[in-house]
């Protein structure tokens, strides 16, 4: 009894892992600009790669009977380097000033010459060449 | 205590790598216990000069709430963003917002950042660098004020009362 509760269990992860990662895909073919499809692979793929990785540590534990926790590590990870990637792509999206859909309300920075190197910080006080 | 302070200047972080190597061995045996210990002095002896200044948690519980309420927002926010892909129809509203920060730590800003790409419909895109201020895109949002303060009150605020109280 328990053994198919468990069952059922790991297949709607799995399933809604599948899902979440499709949506996510999907989402990066679909929407309008770059901007816009940064969205789907930093959210949506996140959660559904955590699900299967959660259906996976549940269906390894109960069937071989010992812990199994690096997909802990796995999930952890993943976590941890999303947002990063999805930053400093966004960053670069800014510096090479991609067209984003003109609905878009709100303007990107201005870079100033600090943010993209052109001087060093610690000069930006007594030089104003 | 002067000694064990030389040895291990980062006693958190030593036994966060302890565990993750054992975890990624998948095993607690005395032989990797040793292996993992050996790395977990060495690894942040070598390192402690890249690290700028070390963060302090003041409040570990409010931090464990944190956390909770972020993997929370993380399953909210897949919702939302799912609705907004597979909607074709529904009128998504793109906007890019200026948020002013009032975190210093450059540790609890980069927490705040991720934290934003994580969550509901915003994806941080640019610090600037005197830190004082966070590009965000919103995909689906009513105004700039409404996003700011939701950001401030949910994350910004636990964030300054963990680290910098």
């Amino acid at each position: 009894m328990l053994y198919v509760i468990l069952e059922a269990v790991i297949s709607v992860l799995l399933i809604a892992g599948g899902l979440f990662a499709f949506i996510g895909s999907l989402g990066l073919a679909h929407l309008r600009d770059f901007f816009m499809r940064l969205h789907g692979p930093t959210k949506a793929t996140t959660l559904g790669i955590g699900c299967m990785l959660i259906a996976s540590m549940l269906y390894f534990s109960v069937t071989q009977s010992e812990w199994h926790l690096q997909e802990l590590l796995i999930t952890l990870f993943l976590f941890i380097t999303a947002p990063v990637s999805a930053h400093l792509l966004a960053k670069v999206g800014l510096h090479q000033r991609l067209k984003f859909v003109d609905k878009t309300r709100g303007k990107p920075v201005e870079f100033l010459d600090e943010d993209i190197g052109g001087k060093p910080l610690s000069d930006s006080s007594d030089s104003n060449s | 205590m002067m000694r064990l302070r030389s040895w291990l200047p980062t006693p958190g972080l030593s036994l966060l790598l302890l565990i993750v190597w054992l975890l990624l061995v998948n095993e607690v045996s005395v032989g990797h216990l040793l292996l993992g210990g050996i790395l977990a002095i060495a690894i942040p002896r070598l390192t402690s000069r890249f690290w700028d200044r070390k963060p302090t948690v003041h409040k570990p519980m409010k931090l464990l709430l944190f956390f909770l309420r972020v993997v929370g927002d993380i399953i909210v926010a897949n919702l939302q963003v799912a609705r907004i892909i597979l909607s074709p129809w529904h009128r998504s509203r793109p906007h890019f917002v200026e948020y002013p920060l009032m975190l210093e730590e450059r540790f609890a800003i980069t927490i705040l950042a991720s934290t934003i790409t994580l969550t509901p419909g915003t994806v941080s895109a640019n610090l600037r660098m005197d830190g004082k201020t966070l590009l965000i895109h919103a995909l689906d949002a009513e105004d700039d004020a409404t996003l700011i303060r939701t950001i401030r009150e949910r994350y910004e605020q636990p964030l300054k009362e963990i680290f910098e109280c």
